[in-house]
C-alpha cells in the first residue's frame, strides 16, 4: 500500500498547532505507518520535494515571500488544511491590523528598516483556495486527528461547526454567565475545545473564533449587562481570531460607537 | 563561489528546532571568516501591541509567542504583574504552579531530548527514523512528554496554551482527590525517566566548551524553575568560581538587547559578554541542590559533580541534564501532589496601580524575563521581553564556529553538507526556540 505524503509548513504563528501532532504520542508511529512524513521541520531535517498529498498550513501571512510561498505550497499540495486560529483567522499578530504597523516596528526595534513586514496579518484563505479549516487557539488533537483520518479515508472531516454553549451542555458545566454573571463568548465561538474555559470557572475568551451562526448585534448587549465597558468588549474579541470577520465588525461597531 | 577554499554555505532552514531560522557561513582561504544565525521568523510585535491591553491579559497573549513554552510566558507575565501590583502568591497556589511548570519541563525537555535532539547521536534525519532502530526509547521518551502533558492538562485544560493560569493563582484549583490519579501516573513513569537518563548518558559526545558566561535564576535552597535570584557564573574553566547576583529589577541594565541587520530577534549581551541561559547554565548554577540519587546519575552520565564545584560546558552533553532535569521534575511534580491541600481561594486578587513590574522564570529553553509598566487603571503602557533563545543567539553562533573551525584544522578539506551537519548539531544543543526568539536554519556558506 502506498503512503500519502504529508507536508507540514509553517507561517507566522507560534509553533503550537504543529506541536499538536506531536501531541499525538498515542497515535504518532501508527500515523507513520499510513502517512510518509515528507516535509515537517519542526520534526525533522531531510524535507522531501513535493507534490505531497495533504499538506497542514500553520500560520499567517505577513510578509511578501510568505504571501509568494503560499502560493507554491498551494500548487504542489493535493488537499490543503489550514490548522488553528492564525491560518484560519490572522491569529493575535492581526492585532496590527488595526494599528500603524510602522510605529509597531519603531517600538520593538531599534533600526526598523532592516525588517521587512507587511502592514497585515492575514489567514491563508485570502491568498490561496483551502480545503479545509481547523480553528482553534491551539487547535484540538481530537480534531486534527479526525481531519487526517477522514482525509485517509476520503470522506469529509466531521468536525461540528455549532457554538461552545453545546458542548458546555454535554459537559454538564453549569452556565457561568447565569449563575454568576461571567462575561462569556461561548454563544458566539466554534466549537471544538470541548468547552474548557467555563469548566474552569471562566468565561469562554473565543479562542475557536466565530461559529457558524453568530447573531453579535444581540450578543454584545449582554456582554454590556455583564459589566463590560465599550473598550472591554473590543479588547475580549480583538485576541487570537482578530482578523475573523464576524469579530472585526463587531469590534469596529463597538470601538465606533465607544468614540461616538 | 567556485574556489574550493572560499566559499559561502547558507543552510536553511534549520530542522529539528522551533521556527525557522537559517546559518550563514563564510569561509576565506579555507578559514572561517564568519558565522551568523539569521532568525527570520516574521516579527509578530508582541511589545508592540501589548500596549494598551489590560494587566489581566498579558499572560494569555504572551502565551501566544511559543507553543513549546505557553506556561513559561504565562508565570513569567504573572510573576511580572504582580511584581508591579505589589502581590506576592504563596502556599499552596504557588505550590500548583511549580506543578505547572513541572508538567512543562517534563514535556518540553523529553520531546528535545528524544524527538528533536536524540537523533543527532545517531545519524537520524528525525525521530520517526530513529524509531525504526530504537523504538522502545522512542515510545518511552513519548510516554515521558505524555505525562507532563498531562499534568499541564489537568491544571491547565489543555497541554497547549492552558486557559487555567491568570493573575494571583488560578481560576480553579483541583482537589487532592483530583491529583491523585497525576500522582499514580508519575510513579508509572519515573522508572522510564531513569532509564532515559542512563540511555542519552551512553551516547558518544564530541569534546566542545560553551565560551560563555553562565546566567540562570538561583534559589538559595532548591532547583530554581519559578522564581529566583538572577545569577552569574563568568565563563572560564571547569570549577563554579565565584558566582555574582544581581536584582531582577536591574535586568535591563545587564542584559542589553541590540539589533543586528541579519535577524528578526534582537541579540543581547551581559554586562558586555556573551552568555548563556538554559540547561548547562541551570545545572551550573543549582547543580549541587539535586538530591543525591540524580547527582549519582550525573557523574555516571559525565557531568561531574556539582557537590564539588565541578561545572560541565560541554554543550553536547546538555542532553544529559535535559534529561535528569526531567526525572527531577517528576520527583517534584510527586513531591508537591504528595504535600498538596487544597487552598481556600484559588487566587489573591491582583488590583492594578501605576508602576514597574519585573519578573523572571526559568523556562526549558533558559531565562525568560518580561517587565510591564501599568497606568493606574491597569492599561499597559510599556512591556519587554526577554527570551532565552534571543539571549542565547551570541554562544550559539560561537559554539558554530568552534565546531566548524576544529573541523577545519584536521583531517582532510570538508564538504558543505558536513560543515551543515556539524553546525545543525551545535545548534541544536541549545534547543533553540526561534518563535520566541522573533519577537531556524538556511545555511548559507560563502567561501
Amino acid at each position: 500500500m502506498t503512503r500519502s505524503r504529508l507536508a507540514v509548513w509553517k507561517f507566522a504563528s507560534c509553533d503550537g498547532c504543529q506541536l499538536t501532532l506531536l501531541d499525538c504520542e498515542d497515535e504518532l508511529l501508527q500515523l507513520a505507518q499510513r502517512l510518509e512524513i515528507s516535509h515537517f521541520l519542526e520534526a525533522a531535517t531531510a524535507p522531501a520535494p513535493g507534490p505531497y498529498d495533504l499538506s497542514l498550513v500553520e500560520g499567517s501571512i505577513t510578509t511578501a515571500q510568505d504571501a509568494e510561498l503560499i502560493r507554491q505550497v498551494r500548487a504542489a499540495s493535493r488537499y490543503l488544511v489550514t490548522i488553528g486560529a492564525c491560518a484560519t483567522a490572522g491569529g493575535v499578530q492581526a492585532l496590527r491590523n488595526t494599528a500603524d504597523v510602522a510605529e509597531y516596528r519603531a517600538v520593538v526595534y531599534a533600526q526598523p528598516q532592516y525588517i521587512d513586514t507587511l502592514a497585515t496579518s492575514t489567514p491563508i484563505s485570502a491568498h490561496v483556495p483551502v480545503d479545509f479549516e481547523l480553528r482553534g487557539c491551539p487547535i484540538d488533537r481530537g480534531q486534527l486527528i479526525e481531519v487526517i483520518t477522514a482525509y485517509l479515508a476520503g470522506r469529509t472531516p466531521d468536525v461540528p461547526k455549532h457554538s461552545v454553549c453545546f458542548e458546555c451542555k454535554r459537559r454538564g458545566t453549569v452556565c457561568v454567565t447565569v449563575a454568576h454573571g461571567t462575561p462569556c463568548l461561548g454563544p458566539v465561538t466554534h466549537a471544538g475545545c470541548g468547552a474548557l474555559c467555563p469548566a474552569y470557572a471562566r468565561g469562554c475568551y473565543g479562542c475557536f473564533g466565530p461559529s457558524n451562526s453568530t447573531n453579535l448585534p444581540a450578543f454584545v448587549p449582554l456582554l454590556r449587562r455583564d459589566g463590560l465597558a465599550g473598550p472591554d468588549s473590543v479588547r475580549l474579541l480583538r485576541t487570537f481570531n482578530t482578523a475573523a470577520p464576524e469579530f472585526d465588525t463587531a469590534a469596529r461597531q463597538i470601538a465606533e460607537e465607544a468614540e461616538g | 563561489m567556485t574556489d574550493e577554499d572560499s566559499r559561502e554555505l547558507h543552510l536553511g532552514p534549520l530542522g529539528r528546532v522551533e521556527g525557522e531560522g537559517s546559518l550563514h557561513l563564510v569561509l576565506r582561504d579555507g578559514e572561517l571568516a564568519e558565522a551568523r544565525l539569521a532568525i527570520y521568523e516574521p516579527p509578530r510585535f508582541f511589545e508592540a501591541f501589548l500596549r494598551g491591553r489590560a494587566h489581566t491579559e498579558p499572560p494569555d497573549l504572551t502565551s501566544r509567542i511559543c507553543g513549546i513554552c505557553p506556561v513559561a510566558y504565562q508565570l513569567s507575565a504573572c510573576r511580572a504583574i504582580e511584581d508591579a501590583c505589589g502581590v506576592r502568591v504563596e502556599g499552596q497556589v504557588a505550590a500548583l504552579r511549580r506543578l505547572l511548570y513541572c508538567g512543562e519541563w517534563i514535556e518540553s525537555q523529553a520531546l528535545h531530548v528524544h524527538l528533536l535532539h536524540a537523533p543527532d547521536f545517531h545519524g537520524c534525519d528525525s525521530a520517526i527514523e530513529l524509531a525504526r532502530t530504537h523504538r522502545e526509547d522512542v515510545a518511552r521518551g513519548l510516554r515521558i512528554k505524555q505525562a507532563g502533558n498531562a499534568i499541564v492538562e489537568l491544571l491547565g485544560g489543555r497541554a497547549i496554551h492552558p486557559v487555567n493560569v491568570r493573575l494571583g493563582g488560578f481560576h480553579r484549583v483541583p482537589t487532592r482527590a483530583e491529583l491523585r490519579p497525576l500522582a499514580e501516573l508519575l510513579r508509572r513513569v519515573r522508572e522510564d525517566a531513569v532509564a532515559a537518563v542512563r540511555w542519552v548518558s551512553g551516547f558518544d559526545f564530541p569534546d566542545a566548551v560553551c565560551d560563555a558566561d553562565l546566567f540562570a535564576l538561583a534559589e538559595p535552597d532548591r532547583y530554581a524553575i519559578e522564581s529566583g535570584t538572577p545569577t552569574v557564573l563568568r565563563g572560564d574553566g571547569d570549577r563554579r568560581g565565584t558566582v555574582n547576583t544581581f536584582p531582577l529589577a536591574e535586568f535591563s541594565a545587564h542584559v542589553v538587547e541590540h539589533q543586528v541587520p541579519y535577524s528578526t530577534a534582537l541579540h543581547s549581551r551581559l554586562d558586555g559578554r556573551r552568555h548563556l541561559t538554559g540547561s548547562l547554565a541551570r545545572f551550573a548554577m543549582s547543580g549541587h541542590l539535586l538530591p543525591a540519587e540524580l547527582l549519582d546519575l550525573a557523574v555516571a552520565g559525565g557531568l561531574g559533580d556539582p557537590r564539588t564545584g565541578a561545572v560541565c560546558r560541554n554543550p553536547y552533553r546538555s542532553i544529559v541534564i535535559r534529561a535528569i532535569e526531567v526525572l527531577y521534575a517528576v520527583d517534584e511534580a510527586m513531591r508537591i501532589i504528595d504535600a498538596y491541600r487544597a487552598p481556600p481561594r484559588p487566587y489573591t486578587p491582583v488590583p492594578a496601580r501605576a508602576t514597574t513590574g519585573h519578573g523572571a522564570t526559568e523556562a526549558p529553553r533558559g531565562l525568560l524575563y518580561h517587565r510591564y509598566t501599568l497606568a493606574a487603571d491597569g492599561t499597559v503602557t510599556d512591556a519587554v521581553l526577554v527570551p532565552p533563545t534571543a539571549q542565547n543567539q551570541g554562544a550559539i553562533e560561537a559554539d558554530v564556529e568552534h565546531a566548524v573551525r576544529a573541523r577545519l584544522a584536521v583531517g582532510p578539506p570538508a564538504g558543505d553538507t558536513e560543515l551543515a551537519t556539524l553546525s545543525e548539531r551545535a545548534i541544536r544543543n541549545h534547543d533553540p526556540c526561534i518563535s520566541c526568539s522573533a519577537h531556524f536554519l538556511r545555511l548559507s556558506l560563502e567561501r
